[in-house]
Formats: structure tokens, sequence, C-alpha cells
């Protein structure tokens, strides 16, 4: 009780106090909402005969899902939806599209620069009254400007990433008899307490180096706030700069510890990160796991159960408070049409989110969304964070930056922070490095 | 004995025999037929289509690419900053590096492992179902077999079959301490020593018990016979003491430096009691983490040694950046002896039995009789082998995409995959075709020398 009220007190209200009872009562409001699930908060238009084609980079279960949602908007507006697998980069995958006149109606872009590129290059159609009336109603401000451009709405964001959480095995914080920590201090002692008891405390996919670039991204909003975290976005400041290497030093002090991450991390890929740290019993190979939401999905694929065997807490605070950085997928229709425009606000609605929602794997940015429809605590927890962080969100950094520097593996901000986790004492070459890099590929774009 | 020789001469002939007709008719008909008495309109006519596909599909590529290399990723012409670029960006300078590297390594490897194969099978019993089993890799996709290779290399001993064996081998000569990770907590008596040794700050007295206490050993490693830890009993006589894990389950350090009975002892542990930087005396912990050294450990440090903590091997690191080269090509030798050793072994069984016959009458041994008899007669044979290879291994792509991980990407750049990279992830077709060319150029020798060996083979 004294832990779950603790938590509660939290300015961001994640709550993990997830026994069993509270798993089923959780299922049960889901079932609830499903029941709902007929009373529709938005009215779609009879296109009956049309075809609509979304393209989206999701496979495996989040396809399936996403599907689902489709479904949906076929069964209560008669059109013919189509889904069209694409490749990472998406960009790429419509220029093809583009260049062989057959875009997609409707695309979801993962970042923030591939709307602006969509923009630029002139394919994307800004959304229409519809669909505008639907962001206003249930979008925060925040939300809206990242789907803007140029003062012009274009995007919606209709899933929605938390990339500042700590997963962790809650057999291995019992063991060692931790608590979740709130500030970086208390998770460095909360880390060699782990460390103390027998297990490695922390997994780092240093094989995929976009989770580096997040924990980055996690310190150095939390320590150097969000105006700076602005201007090294748009690259207005160096990457030289002292409160770069300020949190460069704090991130160093965690990689750099002897011990404390779990063996050979520039090898170890996302899913493998989370799988080792929720398999092995009361002995996993570590005991906590950064990174966004998805970490659920890939927890689902062991025996671990989310809300009981894994917990998550909010990234400890590295200054004053902790942080939010976000990602998401947003909705742009690429062709002027009336299938199109139904489904970005359909997309827009909160009876879209609420089917993914209930699925799980998901946290909607859509603030009209009855938090109800999440399947557990620790979901639902996720989702309130990220609405009540409301207008302080921050988009991820590197999926800003050109795509030379921040998405290319082997590549400017991947290869340096990767090159830091190798050796976390050289603060002052990666800086360099990461200048070097950035002063190219900014130049460029 | 027979039938191979028997074969290999009735083969040659037509072979070289074809060539003289074409080569000598024009002579003998009039100008406006050819050999086979078709006009010359219709011979362009059936070989029309074939041009045209030649053209579009060969010659207007290679036209285009040369020409767009001399235009930036917008399409404006930029003369030739591509190939700058390309010769200054450290990406493409690794790849044409590890390009060099596999020419050179993957074809003479591969065709080594071949010729051996070739010369072993035909000497055994069950010859043809040894070949059998070692083309099989051939019929793999390079894909699949790239993501074979991924889990082979897989650093952790329990995934990766490479590391699994190295790593029994090499735990059969030095196996891992019981104690691993182990280390002193905060406020502990203890300090680091150099070298993964720990020992006491302060000298020990006779008579008054030591604490020992370490905490970070996984308890799945803990030996079998650990016992709850006990306080040592003091003994004037003696300097007595308890090794343990200062560390309780649920509980954190428990009591902080003295041993709790939910803690365990650190049965075998090694002490060692130093005096002015000589060992003076050594013992090893009871099950309950209690030991006794004799009175000559008096006034000196306690040491745990550093073979305490040794960590398990953990193997070799195949998909790091430093070995990653040299594991694709290993892979790649897997998937391509096969080829070479068919191509070798058909060879092989051209080769006239006579002359090895004589080389071993005259008394040649069998090493002289390969060296010098087998080997120089295959040269033309080898001479193919190497050839395909290294035309293969220069456009070596799929292995190289597939293989390693992202952090050890740009290590085991090759310039196919630096192609595909400058061309789909930056976008910038000119730097692409620009690597293109190089490409181009690095393929011409090769396949000049292939032309010329045709020729002479086919004047022969």
């Amino acid at each position: 009780m004294v832990a779950s009220a603790a938590v509660a007190a939290l300015a961001l209200g994640l709550s993990a106090c997830g026994g069993d009872s509270d798993g089923d009562k959780g299922k049960d409001k889901g079932k609830d909402g499903g029941g709902k699930e007929g009373a529709a908060t938005v009215q779609l238009p009879k296109l009956d005969g049309e075809k609509v084609s979304v393209s989206a980079v999701w496979g495996g279960s989040e396809r399936k899902v996403f599907l689902k949602v489709l479904d949906e908007f076929e069964k209560r507006t008669g059109a013919e939806v189509s889904f069209v697998p694409a490749q990472d980069p998406i960009i790429s995958f419509l220029e093809s599209k583009v260049a062989g006149g057959q875009p997609p109606d409707v695309a979801m872009l993962p970042q923030v620069g591939a709307i602006e590129q969509a923009v630029a290059n002139k394919w994307a159609k800004p959304v229409g009254a519809e669909a505008q009336k639907q962001l206003d109603k249930n979008y925060a401000k925040g939300w809206q400007d990242l789907g803007a451009v140029d003062g012009k709405q274009y995007g919606v964001y209709f899933k929605a990433a938390n990339k500042s959480l700590i997963w962790y095995n809650t057999e291995v914080f019992d063991n060692a008899g931790v608590q979740e920590p709130k500030t970086w201090d208390e998770f460095m002692q909360t880390a060699q307490t782990v460390y103390d008891s027998g297990v490695t405390p922390l997994s780092v996919a240093g094989a995929e180096a976009w989770t580096l670039t997040d924990w980055f991204e996690n310190v150095y909003l939390s320590q150097a706030g969000p105006e700076k975290y602005d201007q090294l976005a748009k690259h207005e400041i160096k990457w030289t700069d002292p409160t770069v290497k300020k949190a460069l030093t704090t991130l160093g002090g965690l990689f750099g510890k002897k011990g404390f991450v779990a063996g050979n991390a520039l090898q170890t890929e996302f899913p493998a990160s989370v799988k080792q740290t929720f398999t092995g019993g009361d002995q996993p190979k570590a005991g906590m796991v950064f990174e966004g939401d998805m970490v659920s999905l890939a927890i689902s694929e062991t025996k671990a159960k989310v809300g009981t065997d894994a917990k998550v807490f909010p990234f400890p605070a590295v200054g004053d408070a902790s942080p939010a950085v976000v990602g998401g997928d947003a909705a742009v229709a690429l062709k002027d049409s009336k299938g199109a425009q139904a489904l970005l606000t359909y997309f827009a609605s909160p009876d879209a989110a609420r089917i993914w929602a209930e699925a799980g794997g998901f946290v909607s940015p859509n603030k009209g969304l009855d938090l109800k429809a999440y399947p557990n605590d620790v979901q639902r927890g996720i989702a309130d964070a990220l609405i009540k962080a409301g207008d302080d969100i921050r988009f991820d950094m590197s999926d800003q930056a050109p795509q030379s520097f921040g998405g290319t593996p082997g590549k400017g901000e991947w290869k340096a922070l990767q090159d830091f986790l190798k050796n976390p004492k050289n603060v002052a070459g990666t800086q360099r490095a990461l200048e070097d890099a950035a002063a190219k590929a900014y130049k460029k774009s | 004995m027979t039938t191979p020789a028997a074969g290999g001469t009735a083969a040659v002939p037509p072979a070289e025999s074809t060539p003289h007709p074409t080569k000598t008719g024009p002579h003998r008909t009039g100008p406006r037929r050819s050999v086979t008495g078709t006009r010359k309109t219709i011979a362009a006519l059936f070989l029309l289509p074939a041009l045209v596909l030649l053209g579009a599909l060969v010659l207007y590529p290679i036209g285009y690419s040369v020409g767009r290399s001399f235009f930036d990723k917008a399409g404006d012409f930029n003369g030739f900053d591509n190939y700058e670029t390309m010769f200054s960006d450290d990406g493409i300078r690794t790849a044409v590096k590890n390009n060099a590297i596999w020419l050179v390594a993957a074809p003479a490897l591969t065709t080594a492992l071949g010729l051996i194969f070739a010369v072993l099978t035909e000497r055994v019993r069950w010859g043809t179902a040894f070949k059998l089993i070692i083309f099989m890799p051939m019929v793999i996709s390079m894909l699949a077999a790239g993501i074979i290779f991924r889990l082979v290399y897989e650093s952790d001993p329990d995934r990766g079959v490479a590391n699994a064996l190295w790593v029994g081998v090499h735990d059969t000569f030095a196996e891992s301490s019981g104690f691993p990770q182990g280390h002193p907590g905060a406020r502990s008596p203890l300090q680091g020593a150099g070298g993964g040794a720990f020992i006491t700050k302060n000298p020990v007295r006779a008579g008054e018990p030591v604490v020992l206490p370490l905490t970070g050993v996984p308890p799945d490693r803990m030996p079998d016979d650990a016992e709850s830890a006990r306080p040592a009993r003091a003994d004037p006589a003696k300097v007595t003491g308890t090794a343990w894990q200062d560390f309780t389950r649920g509980k954190g350090r428990g009591q902080v430096n003295a041993p709790d009975a939910a803690e365990f002892g650190y049965p075998g542990i090694k002490i060692e009691a130093v005096k002015d930087g000589k060992v003076v005396a050594s013992t090893k912990a009871a099950s309950d983490g209690t030991f006794t050294l004799p009175k000559e450990a008096d006034g000196a440090q306690l040491r745990y040694p550093a073979s305490n903590f040794r960590e398990p091997y953990n193997g070799v690191d195949w998909l790091g950046p430093s070995l990653i080269t040299p594991a694709i090509i290993g892979s790649y030798i897997w998937m391509w002896a096969g080829f070479a050793m068919v191509l070798i072994a058909a060879g092989l069984a051209s080769v006239p039995r006579e002359l090895l016959e004589a080389a071993r009458v005259d008394g040649a041994n069998e090493w002289q009789v390969f060296r010098r008899v087998t080997v120089p007669l295959l040269a033309p044979v080898l001479a193919v082998v190497v050839v395909t290879l290294m035309i293969n291994v220069m456009k070596i792509f799929d292995l190289v995409f597939v293989i390693p991980p992202g952090s050890s990407k740009d290590e085991s750049n090759v310039l196919a995959v630096q192609l595909y990279n400058s061309a789909f992830g930056d976008r910038d077709a000119g730097v692409a075709s620009a690597i293109a060319v190089l490409l181009f150029l690095l393929v011409i020798p090769v396949m000049l020398f292939n032309m010329r060996r045709m020729r002479r083979e086919a004047q022969r």
C-alpha cells in the first residue's frame, strides 16, 4: 500500500501496483470497453465500393491488430481497405510508389522528419475539416504540432510511443530488496544493490543503436532541459556543447561501471535485450531494460507477464524532472480522396484507438480515449503519463535529425554512440565524432 | 582407370575441332553467304533480339551509371565530386580495403580447400557421399546461409555453435572459478588490489576474528555445499575469520559486514595472508565460510587472489569489429568450397593416370606426385575456379548484408553493400553510381584475364 501511495504521488502517476487481482480487474474493464464499441463517437461518411489503401511498416502482431482497426473502418463505411506493407525507411518506399504513379491513399509515417519530407516533396495532402475537428477535440497542442509543417496540419498521430520507461524484473527487485528509483542517484544505487545481489543490473541493446540514442535523449532532456534539447535537435548548438559533455559523462558513469551492463551489449539486439531480462527465473542475465512501451510486445514473447513479472517505472529524473521523450506514427494522406480523409478522421477518433488499445502493446496520444480501454495497469500508466505530459513532450531527437545522422546503422550518431558504449570514458572523442557527423549531415539536408 | 582417360580424350577432340570450320569457313565460300549458308540480313534479324536485350539490359545501364556518376543527389552536374566523396568517405575506404581482403583471401582459401577435398575424396571409398555433403551448402541461398551463420557466430556459447565449441575446448584446459562477479560492497573492509584481487585495508591480528564480506556472486553459481555463514571463533594462537556473501535475498545487505544466518559462506574460496608483498600463508574457507590461518598471518593483510573471481570464458567475439570480415569469409568458404571441389574433381578425372603412375614408378612420394604432377596438370582448372570466385567475391553482398550486427556493420563494409546503402539509405544515386563504376573498373582486369584464357583454350 505504501508503495502504491508513493507511486500515485508521482507527478507522472505511473501506477505499477499490479497484483493478480488488479490484473483481473483490468481485464474486466477491457471487456466493458469492448461492450461499448458499438457507441461510435465519430460519424463517418458512407463510402460503398470505394477503395482505400494504407501503407505502414508494421509487421507481425502489430500488423494483425492494425488490420483489425481497418476492418472496423470497412464495416462502418463500406469502403474496401487494403494494407500495403512497406519497408524501412518508408520514405524511400513511398518514393518508389509515387514515382510509379500509385501512392497509397494514406501512409503511416514514423518520424517527424518523414512528414516534413513528404510535405517538401509535395506528396502530403493537408488534413480536412472533419479530421481537424477530431484533432482539436482529442489531441493536445503538442501532439498536433508534431504533425504540422509550417502551420499547416498534415499528420494525425495514431500510435504513440513513450520512450522514457525502464522495465524491470520484479523478482530481481524483490530479491535485491529495492524499490523503483525516482532520481538518477537512486537509480545508480538501485543498480548497485541489484549488482550486489548477483544479478547484472542492466540490459542494453547496443547492436541497435536507436536504443542508445534514446538513452542519450532521455538523460539530455532531463538534465539540460527542453530548450537546449530543441536547439540540439536543430543543430543550433554544437555537439561539443558542455551540456552534451555533462550528459555523456552521466551516461558513461552507468555504461562504464564494471559489471553493470549485461555481456556483449554491442551484439545484443533489442528483442534479445528484453528477452534476457525476463527469462531465466530469478537469475536473468539482467534486471532492468530501458526502452519505450514496445518492450511489452517483446515481453509477450517470453513467459513473463506484464504487470506481475515485469513492471515499469518512468525514466529517473537526472535534472529537475523526469523526461518525456516520445515517438509516434502519424497517418498522412497522400491522395485527395474522400476515403483518405475519412480514414484520417477515423484515426483521430477514440474509436480507432480503442480497438488497438484493447489488444495491448499500444499507447494512444488521444486524450479522448478512456483509459479503461487499456488491458492492464502498466499500459494504462504509460498512457496516463503520456497524456499528462501534455505539451511538455519532446519528439525523439534522432528521428528529427537527417537520416544519415540519426538513422543509419554504422554511421553518424548511431556509430558514435556505439563506440561510446564500447569505451564510455571517451566523452570528448564521442562529442567530436558526433559533431563531425552532424556538421556533414545537417549541411547536406 | 581407363574410363576417365577415355572419357577425357573423347571429350577433347570435338571441342577442339568445332572452331576450325568457322575460322576457315569465310575463305572457302562467297562473301555474301556464311558457313551455314544463311544470308547476312537473316543472320542479323536473328541476332537482333539478343542485341536489343543486351543493349537495353547491359550496355545502356552501364552507360547510364557512368553518366549518372557525374551528377549529384538532386541530378545537377557536379563533375568528379562523387568520386572525390567516394575516396574521402571513411565507410567507402573501409569497403575498398575489405574488398581487397576478400579478393585475396576468399578465392585462394576456397580453391585450396576445394583442391584438398577433391584429391582426398578421390581416394576414399565413400567419396561420392562425401562430395555430396560438401556440395550441399551450395544449394542454400546466400541469404539463408547468412542467417545460419549469424546464429553460428552468436557470442553467447549457449546459442552460437562456434563459441560453444571454442568454450568447450577452452574450459577443458582452464576452468572458470567458483565466484565470478564477487566484489566488495559499500563500506567494506576490503579494497581492490589490482588485477581483480581484493585485500583487507588493515593488517589482521591473531585472536580477533576477521570478516571478509563480498557481494555479487549469483546464487546459481554458488557452490552446492555452501551453508549459512557463521562468525569465526576467536583463537589467540591463530588468525580466524569468515568469508561469505554479505547479501540477504530480499533484504539487501542485512547486517553490514557481519554474517547473518540467511547469508551463505564461500566454501573453497582461497585466502592468502600477505606481508610485504609476500604470501606467508594461505587457506581455503569451510562450507560455512570460516577459515583459520596459522600464527604467521598475524600482522599480515588478507587477500582474495584474483583466481577466485575469474569470469567464465565467453569465447571469441566473432561478430565483433576485428573478426567480422574473417568470420564472414569463413561462411563464404563453407558455401563455395563444394563448388570448387566439384570443378576440380572433374578436372582431376581427366588427368592422365599414366603420368601419375610414371612419377610413382620413378620413386616420387605422394606429396611430390601431388605437388609436381597433379597440381601443374590441374593449373588450368584451378585458374578457372579462382577467376570465377574472384568475380563472385567482387560483388559479394548477401552475406555481408545479413551477418554483421549493427555495431560492426561499417567494419565489415564492402563495395556492393556500400553501393546499396548509398543508393537506398542515403538515396544518393550519384555516389552509388560512382561506386558502381569503380566496381566495374575493378572487374575489368579479371574479365580480360578470363577472356584471354578462354581464347587461348579455344586455340589449343
